[in-house]
């Protein structure tokens, strides 16, 4: 394992129970910077609550939370302002428009130049046209990017990234994973990304880690575990893994 | 579907009871709703029945007459609304499922709630300030010639207002937004302990300690004291400033209190009823 320093995430023996019942038991990885690892798993596996511990936004039964190489437990704050993510959990206040909200997230945010900052992501996003709408009245395609513009007003160095594309269509999805990979290259910005679009997961992903009930199951560079299990695709990895057919140690 | 088409095909009392149930199941769930269908009308028998005793026993008409009702009515209202602003800055962000996206923002709790404050302040000023002058013309009482006193009134209740703001919006957090009720009904505790429309001593002596305990009591008595006999009274007004300091001070604890067990029980992330 990276050492925490190094990794842009370093999670130890992290874990939670919810009154007796185990969400996450217990796991251990690392993101390195610049990497984008992929969280894969079935509803229930301990993806949305893993990511929520490692944003500060749920506190651990055990373990321990680095992120940037800050002790998420202790020293939330201090990397709060290099970080962002997007999740299907949260929205933005629907009856500001997207100008506004992504005005009040700049501010919080730190951003120096609010203006040239959402000229920017307007422009890398395809956002001019609705800038002055509400963002409540905006297509499911739309708001997405203005999530992803709200998740990219400071330029993070980790991004969190909650089935970004779920909902979307084809298209308007291929765009937002061409825009992903831009960012990541242009930043080298380390990316978390949980998914069930399998095929989104080995575009993007440099490596990835599958969960089941809690644990990690197997983990790996996606090419490499699709060889190692003699499947044709990822998918196909992950139904063997969500049946319990996975490969014997 | 025509409205007579709706009346035909049969009524189904068993799909009547299993909405029911999905009711009572809710109720059950949550305790500020099972609170709120008690509190309610609990706190208008007490309120308008020491009102009624008040009205009884004084037959001064220049106690009334002085504007005693006008001027409890539109300090309590600043009271409420100092809190019910914070709340529903508050609750804002809960309806449209903000909170995540602050919570994970470099904004400390505190900055949020220094925020809150603001806006508590700003609502008041847009809600009250028209309401206040509207009291002058129609009822020729002008609350603004209480002068300076009415400042440090004001001052005293906008601060317990925080105060119980801080406690509802830690609850809401901690127990989601089925305790959204607390925020509209908890501050009319207030209105009979608080003493608005008649004095401390309308109250039976064991709950007269309690109502002392509470700072809008010596801010109504007051001004109780100002408008019936013109004295002034900076003895209440450092015992409500004193309590102030206190319930503020434990608010803030207690709110981030519930902040931390939100995040222990994972409600941040689970932001429903």
């Amino acid at each position: 394992m990276q050492s925490s320093s190094a990794s842009a995430i370093a999670v130890a023996q992290l874990a939670k129970s919810y009154n007796g019942a185990v969400a996450v038991a217990g796991i251990d990885f690392t993101c390195a910077q610049g990497e984008v690892l992929g969280l894969l798993g079935g509803n229930g596996a301990g993806k949305t609550t893993t990511i929520a511990m490692i944003m500060g936004l749920v506190t651990p039964s055990a373990g321990s939370v680095h992120v940037l190489g800050v002790d998420m437990a202790r020293e939330r704050h201090k990397v709060l302002g290099r970080i962002n993510f997007e999740s299907p959990y949260v929205d933005m206040p629907h009856r500001l428009t997207v100008r506004q909200n992504l005005t009040v997230f700049a501010g919080l945010y730190g951003v120096v130049d609010v203006k040239a900052r959402i000229a920017e992501l307007a422009s890398d996003l395809d956002l001019a046209d609705v800038l002055d709408r509400p963002s409540g009245k905006l297509s499911a395609g739309q708001k997405t990017r203005v999530a992803l513009a709200k998740a990219l007003v400071n330029e993070p160095e980790l991004l969190l990234l909650d089935e970004p594309t779920a909902s979307l269509d084809p298209d308007t999805a291929d765009w937002i994973r061409t825009h992903l990979e831009e960012y990541r290259k242009r930043r080298n910005a380390a990316i978390l990304l949980a998914s069930h679009n399998m095929a989104e997961v080995e575009r993007l992903c440099d490596r990835v880690i599958i969960m089941k009930k809690g644990r990690i199951a197997d983990q790996g560079v996606p090419a490499d575990l699709v060889a190692r299990y003699g499947r044709a695709n990822l998918e196909e990895v992950f139904l063997d893994v969500a049946r319990g057919t996975e490969l014997l140690a | 579907m025509s409205i007579a088409a709706e009346f035909s095909g049969g009524f189904s009392t068993a799909r009547v009871f299993a909405l029911v149930k999905r009711y009572i199941y809710l109720l059950r769930a949550s305790w500020p709703r099972l609170l709120e269908l008690v509190y309610w009308p609990a706190v208008q028998m007490v309120t308008w029945g020491f009102l009624q005793a008040y009205v009884m026993q004084t037959s001064n008409a220049v106690v009334f007459g002085a504007g005693i009702f006008i001027g409890g009515m539109l300090l309590w209202d600043l009271l409420f609304r100092s809190q019910l602003g914070f709340s529903m800055s508050f609750l804002e962000e809960m309806w449209a499922r903000n909170m995540g996206n602050l919570l994970m923002s470099p904004l400390r709790p505190l900055e949020f709630v220094a925020a809150l404050m603001v806006m508590s302040l700003v609502r008041l000023a847009l809600g009250l300030g028209p309401v206040a002058l509207l009291a002058i013309p129609f009822f020729g009482f002008n609350v603004f010639a209480i002068g300076l006193p009415l400042a440090v009134f004001i001052a005293n209740l906008v601060l317990f207002g925080w105060a119980v703001a801080l406690v509802v919006s830690g609850l809401i957090l901690r127990n989601g937004i089925g305790a959204e009720g607390l925020a509209w009904t908890i501050m009319f505790i207030v209105l009979p302990l608080g003493c608005v429309y008649y004095p401390v001593a309308m109250l039976p002596a064991w709950l007269q300690p309690i109502s002392w305990a509470l700072p809008p009591t010596a801010v109504f008595e007051g001004l109780r004291a100002i408008l019936s006999t013109g004295a002034i009274r900076p003895d209440l007004m450092l015992w409500a400033f004193a309590l102030n300091i206190v319930y503020v001070s434990v608010s803030i604890v207690i709110f981030l209190y519930l902040l931390e067990r939100s995040r222990v029980a994972g409600s941040l992330v689970q932001m429903g009823e």
